[in-house]
């Protein structure tokens, strides 16, 4: 199926009058968003203004009420969320969303595993996966988190779940990435390397993250859409949003509400 | 900089896990050891009938585990497929004249088939749901048994079931033959159990259970792997029904009871849910209870009670996972 301006060989995520409804509450009310490869995309926005439900409606976990999501000239409106991370649109969560029980090295090799397809080989030894132990102890490195591969995710700090959680969805070497605050919780030097690192992922991916923190987004994102009560304010590179009096006045307005 | 200390002993710490990871490979293998030379001596120390009836029960626990505490899915149903497993191996051996390896298997084939059934029914709900689904495909398959006496024996179950000649040429009349068969039958499954608990598909498993939306965001779907554990979990405690009904010549309402799926919910609590060989302590113990307390008569259940609502309220790890917490190792 083809969906207005989502079939633009350069939009690679496009939705149309994106809306849900939860008990008479519109949550995301029409949002259309043209997403292009290769770029890093930031949705920004105060408070409950609906980005991480956003984030639920372009990854399935939440079936929108109106609206359509286009991925690759691909109508995926109706796609469960495993088979949306099965093309190569892969999500993190807000919450930080490890697997608490597993050490850090084996968060990041679930993802490495599920690259290579299926796994329902359940007469197989674990010496299989210990071939990805290299390449995971690699990604837990990018994210400075080489020392801690064998602790538990659950007893890692907050900052430091966060950067196993990117480090778990990198490993998926996902097309395109939805990182929803990615840096959330984590001290200036993390803040840092997460930048970095998302900047040299995002040379051959394209990127939509949601993040509060305003430098890392004037640094990092080539475009900008600013989300309020569910409907898009405006939109943008940095410098014309930041303008924006409408923005100004969103963020300025629910900072004293 | 005080970042850079903690950082450091951060470090130290990780290479102390590393350290422990290797240990635990090697603790695990001297305890398989351990068990394999216990069940070879254990007849010679103990009534090789109480030994059977003890394993059976185990693999039953260890069967229920691999679901709950590496699935994270409780079943209130699993005498379903332990009761069922018994009826089909004891009525093939006794009225098809099966050999017992080929009563047992079918045993498990059907057990295999009607988890298959129930799991895809139950793995549609979540927590607590799942739980009363399963209890109440359960309690379908007692009515089922008690009206179809032609087959189950109704109130009087199958008995005399002949325990055969295995492969058709060793006769297992005798109860220390018929042990070590059931030992190895029992070391098999727990060898298989702890394969599928640390192959790729456990490990799967184990992160669904700890972040279902986070392993389904990964591109996992979830549901085809709730399945396939439920499938394995029921396929094994099939074997383990249709054992014992070869064991004690006797399959009844009993292994079909409600009851039975409250017994194996108990033993794996009691042992340490989520354990390796937890469910075998667990089995071991409660076992034993109704052995040496069978003189009681009902007040072995009001003790069984008492130990569940204990285990719950302060012993929550059950005896294994005491022990794993003492040596800091799971165990
Ligand atoms: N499942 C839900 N049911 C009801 N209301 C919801 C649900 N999810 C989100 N909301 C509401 O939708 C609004 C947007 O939430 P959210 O998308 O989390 O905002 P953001 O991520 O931009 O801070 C909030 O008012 C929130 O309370
Ligand atoms: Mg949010």
């Amino acid at each position: 199926m083809v969906a207005g301006g989502g079939s633009a060989p350069d939009v690679i995520l496009a939705t149309e009058g994106l809306a849900i409804e939860f008990k008479g509450f519109r949550a995301v009310d029409g949002v259309s968003l043209r997403v292009k490869r290769g770029t890093i995309h930031a949705l920004i926005g105060p408070n409950g203004a609906g980005k991480t439900t956003c984030f639920n409606l372009l990854t399935k976990f939440l079936t929108p009420t109106e609206g359509t999501i286009t991925y690759k000239g691909r109508d995926i409106t109706r796609m469960k969320p495993a088979d949306v991370a099965r093309l190569g649109l892969v999500r993190s969560f807000q919450i930080s969303a490890v697997f608490p029980h597993l050490t850090a090295c084996e968060n990041v090799r679930i993802a490495l595993q599920k690259k290579r397809g299926d796994s329902f080989d359940f007469w197989r030894s674990e010496r299989v996966l210990s071939a990805l132990d290299e390449e995971a102890l690699r990604l837990l490195d990018a994210v400075g988190l080489a020392g801690f591969a064998e602790l538990p995710a659950a007893e890692l700090s907050y900052g430091r779940k966060r950067a196993l959680e990117i480090a778990t969805t990198l490993a998926l070497d996902p097309e395109m990435l939805l990182l929803d605050e990615p840096m959330a919780g984590m001290g200036r030097e993390d803040v840092d390397r997460i930048a970095a690192l998302i900047r040299s992922v995002a040379k051959d991916r394209t990127i939509l993250m949601v993040e509060h923190n305003l430098s890392v987004v004037a640094s990092l994102s080539d475009f900008i859409t600013v989300l309020a009560r569910g409907k898009v304010l405006a939109e943008g590179d940095y410098a014309t949003v930041s303008k924006d009096p409408r923005v100004i006045e969103a963020y300025i307005g629910v900072g004293h509400g | 900089m005080a970042d850079g200390a903690v950082a450091a002993s951060d470090v130290g710490a990780t290479e102390f896990a590393l350290r422990e990871r290797r240990d635990t490979g090697a603790l695990h293998r001297a305890i398989f050891i351990g068990l394999a030379g216990l069940l070879l001596v254990a007849p010679f120390l103990a009534y090789p009938v109480f030994l059977m009836k003890v394993l059976c029960f185990a693999l039953f626990a260890l069967a229920f585990n691999l679901l709950l505490g590496y699935g994270g899915l409780l079943s209130f149903g699993h005498a379903a497929y332990f009761g069922m497993a018994s009826y089909v191996s004891a009525y093939t051996a006794k009225h098809w004249g099966m050999t017992p390896e080929l009563a047992i298997l079918l045993g498990v084939a059907v057990a295999a088939l009607l988890g298959t059934a129930f799991g895809a029914l139950a793995i549609r709900r979540q927590g607590i749901y799942f739980a009363m689904i399963t209890l109440a495909l359960a309690q379908m398959v007692y009515f089922f048994s008690l009206q179809t006496p032609r087959f189950t024996g109704g109130e009087d179950g199958i008995q005399a079931v002949p325990r055969g000649k295995l492969f058709g040429l060793l006769s297992l009349a005798d109860d220390r033959i018929l042990y070590y068969v059931v030992a190895a039958i029992f070391f098999g499954g727990l060898l298989l159990i702890y394969r599928i608990i640390h192959s790729p598909f456990g490990q799967v498993c184990k992160a669904i259970r700890d972040n279902e939306p986070r392993a389904i965001s990964l591109g996992y779907r979830a549901n085809q792997y709730k399945l396939a554990v439920f499938v394995l979990s029921a396929s094994l405690a099939g074997l383990a029904g249709a054992t014992k009904a070869i064991v004690f010549q006797l399959a009844s309402l009993t292994d079909v009871h409600w009851t039975m799926s409250g017994e194996v919910v108990l033993m794996t609590l009691v042992g340490g849910m989520g354990t390796v060989f937890g469910p075998i302590a667990g089995a071991l113990v409660i076992v034993a209870m109704q052995n040496y307390l069978a003189h009681l008569g009902a007040w072995v259940t009001i003790i069984q009670g008492v130990i569940f609502v204990v285990c719950v309220l302060v012993f929550r790890e059950g005896i294994v996972g005491v022990i794993a917490k003492r040596v800091k190792q799971p165990l």
